[in-house]
């Protein structure tokens, strides 16, 4: 094991806590900004320190492609590589595999595909995934996870469960660096709870630095989302991270936060930067709309980044789609956006004042009282009376 | 605007000198680089990072062009802001306006009429008028805006030639007398590849009230061996103590015919167009005759000024681009990162190749000027230009 992970506040089920990893000491909960192929979209590392991030993922099927594990490990590791002084979780590249590759296929093996470059078939073994994570050097390491989306159902999904246990023992075995990486294992099963909680159990049983719940954001309706994380998160050792994998949308985050999750990752507030959205309080703003053309206000009066201090909507307006300095921009708004979500939520559980701070959120984004309904289920399941913003429950 | 030129060494028409703007509390030793924007802002290097990352007051030189601001967002609005520098949030920057920018906004010779000047943008053609012109500039206030032109390349008649000139000069009264914000104006010569024509123009618009001189016109197909005569034709007609900008001479060759001509500003999309390629310039900023490091040449595209970051043989190499160098890039990042960026298109390589380019190119400013206070401008370019030639030759007979 190779972090320490100790709870500094708590409210109910929500906890803010220090995660302490081989290069950076982390403030959970935390949100992971997504660097694909070793870089985040444009930002230089400085400017992704000054936002404050923390944790960054790379993508060990895109790594894996170019530049080569053999190579980062050769030049002394991805940190080096980019010049990363903080810390970095690598995915297993199984997740990339399914959803890119429309030929991948899965066996008791491991993945076999297609290889992208030259066509020729291939197998990503579990053992495979973790030496080309061992080579990369992350603090953070993934296992190969046998993934189903939860939208299929029927006997794939338990055999996909079953055969994750299987490949997190492989995972381990194959892990030639447990004091430097920390190996996560992904709790599987679909949304069939007594599938789910075999996994947890299985998982729990290999005692492992932390656990990633894994399998959701894929589409799934959120009702049967949020159920699935209040579970995993209530059956998962309170003393080790969870990770809710490909999570995601603000709301989610606090959500899931609230229901006792600690890090998250998603690619949406770099991709929606691109497409000239940018994230504000509210929900979102489209800066390319023709009314954004003349408004002189920063994209948020209240946000403290380089971008709402000192540009214009109607400037940002000018820029977006047809100049990268657009995406630059909404980019770094928008991660700026992400961090300081993520430390609202861990100093406002550290200083008692979580359920005001969850209220103020869903007030902000919900002004008409219009606070969905699953929201609400998964509040009242984790213990936050957020009556005062809730419409419904006024009435 | 101030400006005085440094007297007292013989480089010929070479001169140094210093130019005090406005919004910028430095002031700026020429000749020196404007450094190409699009909107006000670098094409790749974010605005936070313009300041922190490349010297100053060498980077504070921006030149814009008006008519990237045409589409989606109005005068009005930009006004409202309170101009370009609120805008942009680059206070202690200069801006100049220039309407050709030679990336996005090209000179249409044969659409412009006597209505206004034509230009080729990624929206599309578009005809300004000199009103619309001044009206954009005024709600823009940059520190300093050259007159509307009618810029023809080499191979017009001499007829078009003539009218390009007829117009240049009545677009120049126009924007004169329409100007009520007091800004500082250069005045725009062209004229083509006819010495007469140069002479003519530089002649009338030496006699206008401006505060410097927009020389266009060049970088539109006529080669380097005729330029040198069309560019003295020009300066030996303005007044010694004004200041001279030039656009479309960009390579550093190019670069060191104007200095030796008389020009102390430049624009250039040298940078822009390496570090599109993916190139990143070596060149030493000190020439020392015998100083030329390792360069691998042919195969990989680059010479002893550049190097191709693509190229394979940098997979590995975990050097920064040129050792001695300052800039973030270099202290930063090795070209093994850089080559795995531009080979998997991300953009932070264009963003990390920008700076370094910039540096390097500023830095190449200051050896010209460092050379002409040494009184040994012609001798430095001479062997600037030597030392290609060796180098070029070399390649081509290696094969």
């Amino acid at each position: 094991m190779a972090l320490k992970f100790e709870v500094l506040g708590r409210f109910n089920r929500a906890r803010a806590a220090q995660l302490t990893l081989p290069h950076y000491l982390c403030q959970t909960p935390l949100f992971m900004p997504v660097g694909t192929q070793g870089t985040i979209k444009g930002l230089t590392k400085n400017q992704l320190e000054e936002i404050g991030c923390q944790i960054i993922l790379g993508n060990t099927y895109h790594l894996a492609l170019r530049p080569t594990s053999e190579l980062i490990d050769e030049l002394g590791g991805l940190h080096k590589f980019m010049n990363w002084p903080r810390a970095l979780l690598t995915d297993s590249g199984g997740f990339q595999m399914v959803s890119l590759l429309h030929l991948a296929d899965i066996t008791e093996k491991g993945v076999t595909f297609q290889s992208p470059v030259d066509g020729k078939p291939m197998l990503l073994t579990p053992e495979e995934s973790i030496q080309i994570q061992n080579r990369i050097g992350a603090d953070i390491i993934m296992a190969l996870d046998d993934v189903v989306r939860t939208t299929i159902t029927g006997p794939r999904i338990e055999e996909a469960m079953y055969r994750t246990l299987r490949w997190i023992d492989r995972c381990i075995a194959a892990h030639k660096r447990p004091n430097e990486q920390n190996l996560f294992g992904i709790v599987q099963g679909g949304l069939d709870p007594v599938l789910r909680d075999i996994c947890v159990r299985g998982l729990v049983e290999r005692n492992l630095p932390g656990y990633a719940i894994g399998g959701l954001a894929g589409g799934e309706d959120k009702d049967s989302f949020w159920r699935v994380v209040a579970q995993c998160t209530a059956a998962l050792p309170e003393d080790k991270p969870r990770y809710v994998m490909g999570v995601g949308y603000p709301l989610d985050i606090v959500v899931c936060s609230a229901l006792g999750a600690d890090m998250y990752d998603c690619v949406y507030p770099t991709r929606t930067a691109r497409f000239g959205t940018a994230l504000v309080p509210e929900g979102v703003l489209k800066l390319k709309h023709q009314a954004m053309a003349n408004d002189i206000r920063p994209i948020d009066p209240m946000c403290e980044c380089m971008v709402c201090k000192n540009y214009t909507r109607a400037y940002i307006h000018c820029l977006v789609t047809k100049d990268a300095m657009g995406s630059q921009l909404l980019s770094y708004h928008n991660l700026y956006y992400m961090m300081k979500l993520s430390r609202d939520l861990h100093s406002s559980i550290v200083e008692g004042r979580f359920p005001e701070f969850v209220c103020k959120f869903l007030q902000t984004m919900f002004p008409k009282g219009d606070v969905p309904e699953w929201v609400c289920n998964a509040m009242e399941v984790a213990g936050i009376d957020i009556s005062s913003c809730c419409h419904e429950m006024k009435v | 605007m101030k400006f005085a030129v440094n007297k007292g060494w013989s480089n010929g028409r070479a001169r140094s000198g210093v130019l005090q703007l406005g919004s910028c509390p430095f002031p700026i030793q020429t000749p020196a680089l404007l450094l190409t924007t699009r909107k006000g802002l670098p094409a790749f290097i974010s605005p936070d990072l313009l300041t922190s990352s490349l010297p100053s007051p060498d980077s504070h030189l921006l030149q814009f062009s008006p008519l990237h601001f045409l589409e989606g967002i109005s005068p009005k609005t930009i006004s409202n802001i309170g101009g370009l520098h609120q805008m942009l949030s680059l206070h202690q920057h200069i801006f100049a306006a220039v309407p050709r920018d030679s990336i996005i906004a090209l000179p249409e010779h044969d659409s412009t009429n006597k209505y206004g000047a034509s230009f080729q943008t990624p929206g599309g053609r578009l005809l300004i008028k000199p009103a619309e012109y001044v009206e954009l500039v005024s709600s823009m206030k940059p520190d300093f805006w050259v007159t509307l032109a009618d810029e023809v390349p080499a191979w017009v008649s001499d007829k078009r030639n003539r009218t390009s000139v007829d117009r240049t000069l009545r677009w120049l009264d126009d924007c004169l007398s329409l100007n009520k914000t007091g800004t500082t104006i250069f005045g725009s010569i062209v004229g083509g590849s006819s010495i007469e024509e140069r002479h003519r123009c530089a002649q009338e618009v030496a006699q206008r009230n401006v505060s410097g001189y927009w020389i266009g016109g060049f970088g539109l197909g006529e080669s380097m061996d005729e330029r040198a005569a069309l560019l003295t034709a020009v300066t030996d007609n303005l007044p010694e103590d004004m200041p001279r900008h030039v656009s479309g001479l960009g390579l550093p060759e190019e670069v060191l015919q104007g200095v030796a001509a008389g020009i102390d500003l430049f624009d250039s999309t040298y940078v822009y167009h390496l570090t599109l390629g993916g190139f990143a310039l070596t060149f030493p900023l000190e020439r020392n005759k015998g100083d030329n490091a390792d360069y691998q040449l042919s195969d990989s595209g680059g010479d002893d000024m550049k190097i191709n970051l693509k190229a394979t043989i940098y997979r590995k190499d975990t050097s920064p681009i040129v050792e001695s160098c300052n800039c973030f890039t270099c202290q930063n990042h090795t070209k093994a990162y850089l080559n795995h960026l531009f080979n998997v298109h991300e953009m932070l390589a264009q963003t990390l190749l920008e700076i370094h380019n910039t540096h390097q190119y500023l830095g190449f400013f200051c050896s010209i000027r460092k050379a002409i206070e040494e009184g040994k401008f012609e001798q430095f370019r001479r062997n600037f230009v030597e030392s290609r030639r060796e180098c070029l030759f070399a390649a081509a007979s290696s094969d």
